[in-house]
């Protein structure tokens, strides 16, 4: 299991807990790969909140699959779904359709946590409201701040921007409101000086 | 060190509301408009109370969107120590004033989908602002008050002809309660919570709040406490190198300021923070009364907030 360290990072950097059962009238768990097992072990040392659970479960795109797993952990409600994208409605439906008191939580990879986070806040939650856990690849969502296109799963640094081609250095510079840390051109003053890619995010 | 930008202000009304609530309005003696500022703001008033100082916090309740004037309302105290009521029985339409530029520590979250607002008594007062200002920009808003009796429910009657459905009023003699529990559980997802109130009731509000779940980040408060009148003491600063005499109802801000030393405030009520001070030695007992630094510091005598906290015992030193 990987956790990001909390020492040396940037301000804006997010950092990830561990998921622990709130107290709550509702609790929405939305997990992607391996963070699949951060909703048993939530689950299973809290089974009192499975009538009242609703699981979104999204296979790694490292091919990390528990879709059997979380199914078969007894949540009132589990949808599979194949992407966030896919899956995206149905979060905005059951956060925009919900009460205070619902309990919210994101395991996974980052991206995944940060667009869990990113919904929330849109639906009025403050950022602080998610329970997180970092779970499974370390694959950053990327924004190229030249031409703003996202490149999901990004492993290495610099790596090429899939939208524009620039070569691109990954900041732990984050946002919150697009959920992606920022790509900045590596090689703009001398143009095709470019270090070696080195897989950064496992 | 203070950092207070004063401006000379003109009384220009002075209304009694009712039994104990009187109303001011101050006006820029140069006639000038009032700097802006948003729902929730207070402002310090300077008192000059037969040559003693006295500094009260009050929130602002006029309409944000006036620059002609501000208007507080002020509760009379007949127990505290006399700043209420130097207000009540000294402050007349015409009299020259001394007040702070507006300070904000109990802002609207505009992000929130829903503002659902309780007050208790007076604490009605920053969401008079605060309503005036999200009616204005259109924002869903709903306030829940809770006062003695009809009387004492100031402002009620207007509040109610003003914003409708939106106003809900209770009264303690008529044994009307606010249904916290099932009020919080029908809130839409984004709703954020404000109290302003007695002591209790904000620990009612925020402590249901929690336990049912609300993220830290939607809950806000206020409470401005008027400090504490207590045994005498003597208070060491170490940088300066003086001794200064705390009177039985003075806080020892106000003796440093008596003191002609120009230590640091903004809320004088214990909320702010920015008078914090670290404590070089404590031989005794600091009676912490403010609700910024946390139980740990408190324990620990590292620190006190010279606006409302005392001491008890032999020696006092602060890094002043």
């Amino acid at each position: 299991m990987s956790q990001t360290q909390a020492d040396d990072v940037m301000k804006s950097r997010p950092l990830y807990g561990r998921l622990v059962p709130k107290q709550g009238s509702y609790h929405f768990i939305v997990a992607d790969g391996e963070g699949g097992e951060a909703v048993a072990s939530l689950l299973n040392a809290a089974p009192d909140m499975k009538p009242r659970a609703h699981i979104i479960y999204i296979p790694g795109a490292n091919g990390t699959d528990l879709t059997g797993m979380v199914s078969g952990l007894g949540a009132r409600v589990f949808h599979p779904a194949p992407s966030y994208a896919s899956a995206s409605q149905r979060i905005n439906k059951v956060l925009g359709d919900a009460h205070m008191g619902l309990q919210l939580y994101a395991a996974g990879t980052e991206g995944l946590i940060g667009q869990v986070q990113r919904d929330a806040m849109a639906a009025g939650l403050p950022h602080d409201a998610l329970t997180t856990e970092q779970r499974g690849s370390l694959a950053r969502r990327v924004q190229c701040v030249h031409c703003k296109g996202i490149t999901e799963n990004v492993t290495l640094d610099p790596f090429v921007c899939a939208h524009c081609g620039l070569n691109l250095f990954v900041r732990d510079h984050y946002s919150r409101r697009l959920a992606a840390f920022q790509g900045v051109c590596i090689d703009a003053e001398d143009p095709g000086e470019v270090p070696p890619s080195e897989e950064r995010f496992k | 060190m203070s950092n207070q930008t004063r401006m000379n202000v003109t009384v220009t009304e002075v209304v009694e509301v009712n039994s104990l609530i009187k109303r001011f309005r101050f006006v820029r003696e140069d006639g000038g408009a009032m700097p802006g500022f948003s729902g929730g703001a207070h402002t310090v008033v300077e008192m000059d109370d037969n040559g003693t100082r006295r500094l009260n916090a009050y929130s602002l309740m006029s309409d944000p969107a006036d620059s002609s004037g501000y208007e507080i309302s002020v509760r009379r105290d007949d127990s505290g120590r006399g700043g209420s009521l130097f207000m009540h029985k000294g402050v007349k339409p015409g009299m020259k004033m001394v007040i702070s530029q507006p300070v904000n520590l109990f802002g609207l979250d505009l992000r929130a989908r829903k503002h659902l607002m309780i007050a208790g008594g007076i604490g009605i007062t920053p969401f008079i602002a605060q309503m005036a200002q999200l009616d204005s920009l259109g924002h869903r808003f709903e306030l829940h008050y809770a006062a003695r009796d009809a009387d004492l429910c100031a402002y009620g009657a207007e509040l109610s002809a003003r914003y409708g459905e939106r106003l809900h009023r209770y009264y303690d003699v008529e044994k009307q309660a606010i249904d916290l529990a099932n009020l919080l559980k029908t809130q839409p997802i984004g709703t954020h919570l404000y109290v302003c109130g007695p002591k209790g009731m904000i620990g009612w509000v925020l402590s249901t709040a929690q336990k049912m779940g609300w993220p830290k980040g939607a809950l806000h408060s206020e409470e401005f406490l008027a400090p504490p009148v207590g045994e005498a003491f003597t208070v060491q600063l170490s940088r300066s190198g003086v001794s200064i005499d705390v009177g039985p109802t003075q806080s020892m801000l106000e003796a440093l300021e008596a003191a002609g030393i120009d230590a640091p405030y903004l809320c004088r009520g214990g909320a702010c923070g920015q008078c914090e001070c670290k404590v070089d030695a404590a031989e005794g007992e600091i009676l912490h009364y403010d609700h910024w630094l946390s139980d740990d510091q408190k324990a620990a005598k590292t620190h006190i907030m010279p606006c409302v906290s005392r001491f008890k015992g032999e020696r006092l030193v602060i890094d002043l």
